[in-house]
């Protein structure tokens, strides 16, 4: 078994470890739909999803490796951390649940991601611009076609309605933790690295409205319940999550893949 | 992979059927000279019935071999040990997805939908290969499945690029490309496990291999003087080269890749034949193959209940969007 890597408590590497453990999470969830999806064209569509969003991990973390002066790589940073070490906003961590609740959280991540993409282009850490840059298309396209989705189902039987507005009860109440700023983000700002996920807010509640709108769906209203992932307290389902992926790096010291 | 549906299916009767009409003999004799000739048959062309029965179930059953076959390597999507080989893993389980698509496609051209070709795999009416219902029981799986099972596939599928109709053959060429890659990354992987990895892996990249090499072998369909109906496929250009021929192939080439990778084959009787220049190979026990072909496999109940479980569970999401599409529509006409 091998023992966890730690983690400096520096923000600048926090801020980026949100972004890449929120596509490495994510991506995680999408793989699981590969081979179990309702048509063959989605298992692909999810797949090729997953994997856009497993390359911009690998991207970020080895970045986040880099500059943690640690001298870690992408898979010591993606397999062998402990749970609270993980800064994924816990909306990427829940089961996949129903397609109607793998298409919204698509659709709100989507939207979010191209969001950040866009202004990470401008970051004054030039890989991680470059990062952004190439990302930025494929969210574009992840966004759109979770947004078709969204519309076949929001505007489709009364059934798909139906689990349509149950998925989106749930999911929006972990929406509020994309848009939460903290002392990582206001040193984030102050470096240039991206911007404050609050600034966010704005222009994702506009694109959410307009997709939303066009599925006849309507905005959950907002409560008060609060998750906590991108602190590194996560929901339950976490540690499952980790525990599958993490099995093999932990169960065979010194293995080379 | 998959000439298998070609050795398992009934016997369809000869490709002269009772003639009914002058115009019908003379156009089964101009299909003839054409096979005779090299040439393809396209999807409009006229053909005999039993070739499109045939190629139908063919061509089917491999585009169901592609979707279940997404079922054992997907198995480790989620615990793939690092991001590189997750990201390879996804890559070619999709690929298998766009194959079937493909495949889907070719054989739609023949006059059956992919809802009824699926309806048959559902009820069990319609095979794919048994080679899938074995099950992945470690990471080493993945790998050999990639160097064996897709090694074994192109030895198979390449002379299917040569196949008499032209839908068919075409998307096998593409099909052929993409198998390449996969067989070549499950060799990576069992190659950087046996040479830089630990005894732990090495073990358990041998033992993947002890249970792969048989039911691989398996294959290429029961010998040639059992596979009556392989001479029927030979006729008509559908299929090119003999089981036997084609698994030796294999062999022959698998045994020198064995030996890069420092695995042995669980098979005392595989030897160099000087005087056939060719590797001899121990019996294969055709009873493990006819028993997985009739169901009782390893993972033949648990292969179809996650197609159908996916089927049934994805119904209402085909409803929506046909619903949606006709509400489109209207309003498109409005």
């Amino acid at each position: 078994m091998i023992s966890s890597i730690k983690i400096p408590p520096a923000p600048e590497l926090t801020y980026l470890l949100r972004l890449a453990d929120t596509c490495l999470i994510l991506g995680q969830r999408l793989g699981e739909w590969c081979g179990h999806a309702p048509i063959l064209e989605e298992d692909i569509a999810l797949s090729n999803m997953a994997l856009d969003l497993i390359g911009q991990s690998r991207a970020l973390l080895t970045l986040a490796g880099q500059r943690s002066g640690q001298g870690y790589d992408q898979d010591q940073l993606a397999f062998l951390r402990d749970e609270i070490d993980y800064r994924n906003p816990t909306l990427v961590e829940l089961p996949r649940g129903d397609f109607a609740f793998t298409v919204l959280r698509n659709v709100i991540l989507a939207t979010w991601l191209k969001l950040m993409w866009e202004r990470l282009r401008d970051s004054s850490d030039a890989e991680l611009a470059a990062i952004a840059g190439k990302a930025l298309k494929e969210a574009r396209y992840h966004q759109q076609h979770a947004a078709d989705w969204a519309v076949r189902l929001g505007d489709g039987t009364e059934e798909s309605r139906r689990r349509c507005e149950t998925a989106l009860g749930t999911l929006w109440l972990y929406t509020p933790e994309l848009f939460e700023d903290d002392a990582v983000d206001a040193a984030a700002t102050a470096a240039g690295l991206g911007p404050a996920w609050a600034h966010l807010h704005e222009p994702w509640v506009a694109e959410m409205s307009e997709i939303l709108g066009e599925a006849k769906l309507a905005i959950p209203a907002e409560s008060t319940f609060r998750s906590t992932g991108k602190r590194g307290l996560h929901s339950e389902h976490m540690g499952y999550l980790l525990a599958e992926m993490q099995h093999l790096q932990r169960a065979y010291p010194g293995g080379a893949w | 992979m998959y000439t298998q549906a070609m050795d398992t299916m009934r016997e369809e009767g000869g490709d002269k059927p009772a003639l009914r009409t002058a115009e019908e003999a003379q156009l089964q004799q101009r299909f003839d000279n054409r096979i005779d000739a090299g040439e393809f048959i396209e999807a409009k062309d006229w053909m005999p019935e039993n070739y499109r029965k045939t190629l139908l179930r063919q061509i089917s059953q491999h585009a169901h071999s592609e979707i279940v076959g997404m079922l054992p390597e997907g198995n480790w999507i989620t615990r793939a040990p690092t991001l590189k080989r997750k990201a390879i893993l996804l890559a070619k389980v999709q690929d298998e997805g766009g194959h079937g698509l493909y495949l889907y496609a070719a054989a739609e051209t023949l006059g059956t939908s992919r809802d009824q070709m699926l309806d048959a795999l559902h009820t069990g009416k319609a095979k794919y290969s048994s080679i899938f219902n074995y099950p992945t029981l470690t990471w080493a799986d993945v790998g050999a499945i990639g160097w064996l099972v897709d090694g074994a596939a192109i030895m198979n599928q390449v002379p299917i690029c040569r196949c008499s109709f032209a839908p068919y053959a075409r998307a096998m060429v593409r099909i052929c490309r993409e198998e390449s890659f996969h067989q070549r990354q499950g060799f990576d992987s069992l190659l950087v496990m046996m040479k830089q990895g630990t005894d732990a892996q090495r073990a358990m990249v041998q033992e993947a291999v002890n249970r792969w090499w048989w039911p691989c072998l398996m294959m290429f369909g029961p010998p040639d003087d059992q596979s009556p109906n392989s001479a029927q496929g030979m006729r008509w250009g559908i299929k090119r080269v003999s089981n036997d021929t084609l698994r030796q192939r294999f062999v022959d080439a698998a045994v020198q890749q064995a030996e890069v990778l420092g695995v042995s084959f669980p098979d005392p009787d595989l030897r160099w034949n000087e005087e056939t220049q060719h590797w001899d190979y121990g019996t294969i026990d055709w009873s493990e193959f006819w028993r997985v072909v009739g169901g009782d496999g390893p993972c033949n109940r648990e292969r179809l209940a996650a197609r159908v479980k996916a089927w049934e569970e994805g119904e209402w999401v085909r409803e929506a969007a046909l619903a949606h599409a006709r509400k489109s529509e209207l309003k498109e006409a409005a």
